[in-house]
């Protein structure tokens, strides 16, 4: 982009976002807005906390949602694999589990999370199943996200698998390399490659999909807002909350657009074959 | 003269369609034979029969005696004897040029690396690669890939050597380069299957030329025999049309 190109998107841009904090502003209930979603003095308490008045710190609160979706991003990326490795084997023994392994895939994507939430969350503890059903809210939600988001990752595996061309197959087969060896040394490797954005892009959604879990009674981020709310009749908890939340899937955006705008240029530099 | 790998009688259908109409074909220790024949008349389906990327119907194939249609057979096994180069180099794209020519004999043989780096060297040394050893395959042009990859199937030292068109897909001013080390491989020893287009090349390096025909050798001899008297009207045909 040239100087004056700059020049001229900068300015536009800033015209635009004056604008629009202009109209909220001067909107008739202005005001209001303001005072119900950014005070400043609710902000401050909401990111702190105040034990004198049982009020939570957001910032401490979000802690649960990045342990959660750590932890389940790692169980997801692995259940994931193996619903993928089961649908794409060829093995005639294991014909009923790729079967199973299909419908898993198109049952969990078709479900909206927060059903399985309620399913899981309720109704495991409401069967009276023994240890099962005697674990605690934050276990229901984790494996709600695990059991759903496999589903979504599943298929992004699938897909990067069957993007590797079938030569690339048969050259393993005729060097003499075994099933799991021409997975791990040839398919594998090439399918990673073209998996890495659309896996980040799911991990985007399972960060956000964290702050549902509070319908449990898990005192997460969102929840946190939500008491701030109903002790407060102020609603700043919730801004916070977006904040926090756009800290971290922001960057995780913005690389995830770099790595497929890299993956493209790649593609065109490559020409051939 | 036994033959290392032998057809006998092969029949391949795909769902009505019969590709290979009983097709037997010997192939002596040190023997180069080029595959001709129209473009369907079945050259690469017997070429992947041949070393089990494709399963047959009837008939049999037998590697130094024993039969591959056995069912205890472990096609990985028989791969690591029979290695077949594809139109399409299909190189690992993810692997350097070096790792490529390693893969098969450091996993599939479980040899060691060290072992093996040295042999690969001297492979690429040949065909003029040595340089470019560390780089990946889409910084070389069509003919040193193709040559990269029929130096991946050397490396595994196979009984046997199949080639199927591995000069189709090259710019004309490539295709020399990996003829060339063809010629070379079969002045070497190398027993080789080439299925070709590349009727000079035949003429040249066979020891014998087989035709096929819907499926069928309709006639095999030697090259002068092939090029020069065709027997059959349909080799006279197809040669008048490639020439
Ligand atoms: N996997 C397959 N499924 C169905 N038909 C196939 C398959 N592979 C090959 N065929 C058919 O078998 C016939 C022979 O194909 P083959 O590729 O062996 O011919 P070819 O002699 O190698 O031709 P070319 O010179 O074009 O490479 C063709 O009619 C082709 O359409
Ligand atoms: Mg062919």
């Amino acid at each position: 982009m040239g100087r004056r190109a700059a020049v001229a998107s900068s300015l536009s841009s800033a015209i635009i976002v004056g604008l629009i904090i202009w109209f909220f502003w001067r909107a008739p209930n202005g005001a209001n807005v303001r005072h119900f979603f950014l005070d400043p003095h609710s902000f401050w308490i909401n990111l702190t906390g105040d034990p004198s008045r049982s009020l939570y710190s957001i910032l401490r609160c979000f802690e649960t949602n990045v342990w959660m979706f750590m932890l389940c991003e790692a169980l997801v990326l692995i259940f994931g694999l193996g619903l993928a490795w089961l649908r794409l084997s060829r093995t005639p023994i294991l014909a009923p589990l790729r079967v199973a392994s299909a419908i898993y895939t198109d049952v969990f994507r078709g479900i909206p999370i927060i059903l399985v939430l309620f399913a899981v969350g309720y109704g495991v503890p409401g069967m009276q199943a023994g240890w099962i059903s005697q674990r605690t809210p934050i276990t229901y939600a984790c494996a709600t996200l695990v059991i759903t988001y496999s589903a979504y990752v599943a298929e992004v595996y699938r897909a990067g698998m069957n993007s590797v061309p079938n030569g690339q197959v048969m050259a393993a087969r005729s060097l003499g390399l075994s099933d799991v060896q021409t997975m791990r040394r040839v398919i594998l490797p090439q399918a990673v490659r073209n998996v890495v954005p659309p896996l980040l892009n799911d991990f985007i959604s399972l960060q956000k999909d964290t702050a549902l879990v509070g319908t449990l009674g898990i005192v997460e981020a969102n929840q946190a807002a939500h008491v701030f709310g109903a002790m407060e009749f102020n609603y700043t908890g919730y801004t916070v909350a977006a904040l926090l939340f756009l800290a971290l899937t922001i960057p995780m955006t913005r690389y995830t657009d770099h790595l497929i705008a890299k993956d493209r240029r790649r593609r065109l530099a490559g020409g051939t074959v | 003269m036994s033959a290392v790998i032998s057809a006998q009688n092969v029949r391949k259908r795909f769902g009505d369609h019969e590709v290979l109409r009983g097709i037997s074909l010997d192939l002596a220790e040190h023997e180069v034979v080029c595959l001709i024949g129209a473009s369907g008349s079945g050259k690469s389906t017997l070429l992947r029969c041949l070393n089990l990327l494709e399963t047959i119907d009837e008939g049999d194939i037998v590697f130094r005696g024993q039969s591959l249609t056995d069912a205890r057979i472990d096609p990985n096994l028989v791969r690591r004897h029979i290695s077949i180069v594809f139109q399409a180099f299909n190189l690992f794209p993810h692997l350097s040029v070096l790792d490529n020519v390693m893969l098969g004999p450091v996993r599939a043989l479980g040899r060691s690396r060290d072992e093996v780096k040295v042999e690969a060297m001297e492979l690429l040394e040949r065909i003029g690669l040595a340089p470019r050893a560390l780089e990946f395959p889409d910084r070389l042009s069509g003919g040193q890939q193709q040559r990269v990859a029929i130096v991946r199937s050397l490396a595994m030292k196979p009984d046997v050597l199949l080639l199927d068109e591995v000069t189709s897909a090259l710019d004309p001013t490539l295709v020399g380069e990996v003829l060339d080390l063809l010629t070379d491989l079969a002045r070497g020893g190398t027993t080789m299957l080439i299925a070709t287009h590349e009727m000079n090349f035949a003429r040249n390096v066979a020891d014998r030329v087989v035709f096929l025909h819907n499926g069928e050798i309709v006639e095999s001899g030697t090259p002068s025999q092939i090029f020069d008297q065709p027997r059959e009207a349909a080799t006279a045909a197809f040669l008048s049309r490639v020439n």
